[in-house]
């Protein structure tokens, strides 16, 4: 299973960057990596696709050293390497550049690049030092940030390349990126590549690990596709396709497009009118929102996190409290007070599936026969008599749920945190689904979930619709709120930048709208 | 529930173990000071065990661990209810005791026809005030968020406070020892002595143990049920688990503070009932020994379970007795027996896995485990 391309025939004369022999690591009976061979060029891009849970993660970790193989060997430039911890990475010349960054809020750029590299007793020669390198970089690579800027104040795009300049202040030659757009706008998001283009261009070798086929195909030299602790292909990324990636991936063939017939829009059911949120700390979330949402369609909210889409979910489903404005439904006035409650919401027919699974939708160390029931479970058929709770009927409703839904494994007494994310999320959406709302709220429907589970989420989604109900869907993923929705809002720093129908743009377009530029406002 | 092991390993040999582990220690601290440990064992298993009716040789023994066992049952799932709420009641010291104050003063207001009712109402006063006094740090916590381990322990030491202002004034009897008049004779509650009389069999005169002991051994059996099979046990876990999860669920947080932090009074409450009206018959000073802290060990031992509160229950019943024979037979300091608590307490909360990841291991290697 080598990792052997055409591409690496060319270039036997320079040594790999990066040379996987035969790697391997369990934890407990979970088999993460099974015998994983890879070969990254110097002054490649390469990229690493999988679903969650394929090992991805685990192969980029024991590279850095977060873990150690239980067997197999690393060579870096052709020489054998032991990298027992992130010293010996730093030291190899391997930086990483994590999902979840890895800064201090309070402390200034040039603060946080020195962290960990500090020479001497005092910090100022260091920080001079850095201020310089700094300036270098910020130059050759596109990577200008204000050295003296506090993390906090500045977007996750400048976070992104702070951690991209603390590998390279520390002469990274390897670059290791997880999951690197998540946070970012489509602009950021070029930006970013073109950055890694730049370093590319240096000679660097940059290792990226998305589960987003197009950046694969963007910006990638060659491509592993990793399958259950698997390596299962390696190919150059000139000579494959989205379809093909995504086949390796799963195992089967996916439809990668949402096949869905055109709405039949009915009457409204819901108005949101000049909604405003003031968080604690006198920031507004939310400026003057407001929308109507009818039966029959699928209301899309894109936007980069963070731009008062939480907020809008929260309030409508009775979580967090309006400042002023107002939401009908039905033409009925609803508690959007901080005395609103979530229980009385379900009761007029509002569902949510809320963007963060772990935390709000489901309990994680509750059985699954309690968490089919979360949130309704003073409901009548859920009640017994004394203030008991008709556990019969829980277990039962929970085991019709777990086959429509298609939830493995199928047993109702599993507590939630033992699925996959897509059957944990397939858990809420079977739950709030089958109340058959009026209205159902969904934010980051498919985050974190497997490609197959992906397409099955879409289609309950899309069902829903056609059986006349409102569906208001929340996603950072632009690719998903343009397959979904039948119409588009697009939220920036807390309001409404544009409307949108989806076949009358494009992604340009609307990532435009979400940097907070309105395309027709060109004077 | 971990999910590399199977139960009876998990809930069971673990457990034992990391007991085990503890006496050794203790052995250990023992040795230190001259003594044989065991001899120290049999001494203190015969103190806490033995049975003064078949044998002469026995003082006190089994009657008297019962009477300490419920005390900590008491305590302890006033402490596991709270926890599943994610609540940390450290306060049932200060609940039972100012319990005490309100067992008393029912107790002194009436003229009790007979037990039965007097148990009822000096129970319901028990719960009353012990909820009461947990009531506030609970409120506090709730409305303004202000730490409830911060505000229990303060309430505990105004409950000293306040019980000791009123049995050297209000509530003092004639005389200058601080504590209250006796209660009623007809308010006594049945002793074990009196209850295995109804049924012919004899027990231990001067036991303290009495029914409140079976009243603590439904009260487990109820927070069972409340825990594990009631709707509001269900929005106590939810919210103990995620706060965010039970908002979202349209649980209150304010509701379940509150209602989870009651029971817990009312819990560590019905713990003066037996100290108070089952074996002083009168308020004094200290009538609560502690057991208000030993609830906290309970509960963590019995990882907050009502059989594991039981039966860690019983084992703290048997070291306080058997701690007393010691000092009482070899001489051996009371301090010591704390030691040994300590250490029970050290070994079993905070230091469980020292056991636990060599067992995952063996497990995992073993291939039993199941997932």
């Amino acid at each position: 299973m080598s990792g052997n391309t055409e591409n690496a025939g060319r270039l036997d004369a320079v040594a790999p960057a990066i040379e996987l022999i035969g790697i391997s690591k369990a934890f407990g009976p979970v088999q993460a990596n099974k015998d994983i061979s890879m070969t990254v060029a110097k002054g490649a891009i390469h990229g690493i696709v999988g679903e969650n849970g394929a090992g991805k993660s685990t192969l980029m970790s024991i590279l850095y050293g977060f873990y150690k193989a239980d067997s197999g060997s690393v060579k870096i430039n052709g020489v054998p390497t032991t990298i027992n911890d992130s010293h010996d990475a730093i030291a190899a010349g391997i930086g990483m550049v994590h999902q979840h960054f890895m800064l201090v809020d309070n402390f200034t750029v040039l603060e946080n690049v020195v962290l960990g590299a500090e020479e001497g007793a005092t910090l100022g020669p260091s920080l001079r030092k850095a201020r310089k390198v700094l300036r270098q970089l910020a130059e050759e690579y596109e990577l200008e940030v204000d050295p003296d800027a506090l993390i906090e104040d500045i977007s996750v795009g400048f976070q992104q390349r702070v951690e991209i300049l603390k590998a390279l202040y520390r002469q990274a030659e390897i670059l290791i990126l997880d999951e690197p757009t998540g946070v970012l706008t489509p602009d950021e998001a070029d930006h970013l590549f073109r950055i890694l283009r730049n370093l590319k261009a240096q000679g660097k070798t940059i290792v990226l690990i998305t589960h987003k086929l197009r950046e694969i195909m963007d910006v990638t030299d060659t491509v592993s596709v990793m399958r259950r602790g698997q390596m299962t292909k390696t190919i150059a990324t000139a000579t494959t396709s989205p379809e093909e990636l995504a086949e390796a991936m799963v195992g089967r063939r996916v439809l990668l497009e949402v096949d869905k017939k055109p709405a039949e829009v009915g009457e409204t059911v819901m108005q949101v009118k000049n909604l405003s949120v003031t968080d604690m700390h006198g920031v507004k979330r939310l400026k003057d929102v407001s929308f109507e949402l009818k039966r029959g369609e699928i209301l899309g909210i894109a936007g980069v996190a963070g731009n008062g889409q939480s907020e809008l979910l929260e309030v409508i489903a009775g979580i967090g409290a309006a400042t002023s404005g107002e939401i009908l439904m039905h033409g009925e006035s609803i508690d959007i007070s901080k005395h609103a409650n979530a229980g009385l919401r379900r009761e007029r027919g509002i569902s949510h599936v809320p963007e963060d699974r772990h935390q709000r939708g489901l309990v994680m160390p509750f059985m699954t026969w309690e968490n089919t029931a979360f949130g309704y479970h003073n409901a009548p058929e859920y009640s017994g008599k004394w203030g008991l709770a008709n556990q019969k009927f829980m277990k039962e409703d929970a085991r019709g749920k777990m086959e429509r839904f298609d939830i493995r494994p199928p047993i109702p007494q599993l507590v939630a945190s033992h699925f996959s994310g897509g059957n944990q999320q397939k858990i809420v959406l079977a739950r709030e689904i089958e109340r058959n709302p009026d209205v159902l709220l969904i934010g980051q429907p498919t985050r974190g979930v497997d490609i197959g589970a992906i397409e099955f989420i879409h289609q309950q989604i899309v069902n829903l619709r056609d059986s006349g109900k409102a569906i208001l869907l929340v996603s950072v993923e632009l690719d998903e709120i343009q397959a979904l929705s039948d119409r588009i809002l697009v939220m920036f720093d807390g309001v409404i930048q544009g409307e949108r129908l989806p076949e009358n743009t494009n992604e340009g377009e609307l990532g435009l709208l979400m940097a907070g530029v309105d395309p027709e406002a060109k004077p | 529930m971990n999910k590399n092991l199977p139960k009876w390993v998990d809930l069971g040999l673990i457990p034992l173990l990391t007991l085990a582990l503890a006496f050794a220690a203790s052995g250990l601290v023992v040795l230190s000071i001259g003594q044989n440990p065991v001899e120290v064992v049999q001494v203190m298993l015969k103190g806490a065990l033995c049975n003064p009716t078949t044998d002469s040789s026995c003082f006190s023994g089994i009657g008297h661990t019962l009477y300490f066992t419920t005390n900590f049952i008491f305590t302890g799932l006033a402490v596991a209810v709270a926890f599943h709420a994610r609540l940390f009641n450290i306060g049932g010291e200060g609940q039972a005791g100012v319990a005490g104050v309100g067992v008393a003063l029912v107790m002194l207001s009436f003229d009790w026809p007979n037990w039965p009712i007097a148990l009822v109402v000096g129970s319901l006063a028990a719960m009353v005030f012990g909820a009461g006094w947990a009531a506030i740090p609970a409120y506090l916590q709730a409305k303004r968020g202000s730490h409830i381990v911060i505000t229990t322990i303060m309430f505990n030491l105004i409950a000293g406070a306040l019980i000791g202002y009123l049995l050297v004034g209000p509530m003092q009897a004639t005389g200058s020892l601080p504590e209250s008049p006796t209660f009623p004779e007809a308010a006594a509650l049945p002793t074990f002595h009196d209850m295995f009389g109804w049924i012919g069999l004899d027990f231990d005169k001067n036991a303290p143990a009495n029914i409140t002991f079976i009243m603590a051994l439904i009260a487990a059996f109820l927070v069972w049920v409340l825990v594990w099979k009631t709707r509001l046990g269900y929005e106590m876990r939810a919210f103990g688990h995620s706060e965010k999860a039970a908002v979202y669920a349209g649980i209150s947080p304010m509701k379940i503070t509150m209602v989870a932090m009651l029971i817990s009074g009312a819990l560590s409450g019905l713990m003066a009932v037996n100290t108070v009206q089952g074996e002083a018959e009168r308020l004094v000073l200290g009538a609560v020994e502690g057991a208000g802290f030993i609830g906290i060990a309970v509960a963590l031992m019995g990882r907050s379970h009502p059989v594991g509160v039981v039966l860690a229950a019983f084992l703290f019943g048997i070291l306080t007795q058997g701690g007393a024979e010691l000092q009482f037979a070899l001489g051996i300091p009371s301090q010591m027996i704390t030691v040994i608590q300590a250490l029970i307490i050290m070994f079993t909360g905070s230091l469980e896995n020292l056991v636990r990841i060599p067992m995952e291991k063996i497990f995992i290697r073993a291939g039993k485990g199941v997932a």
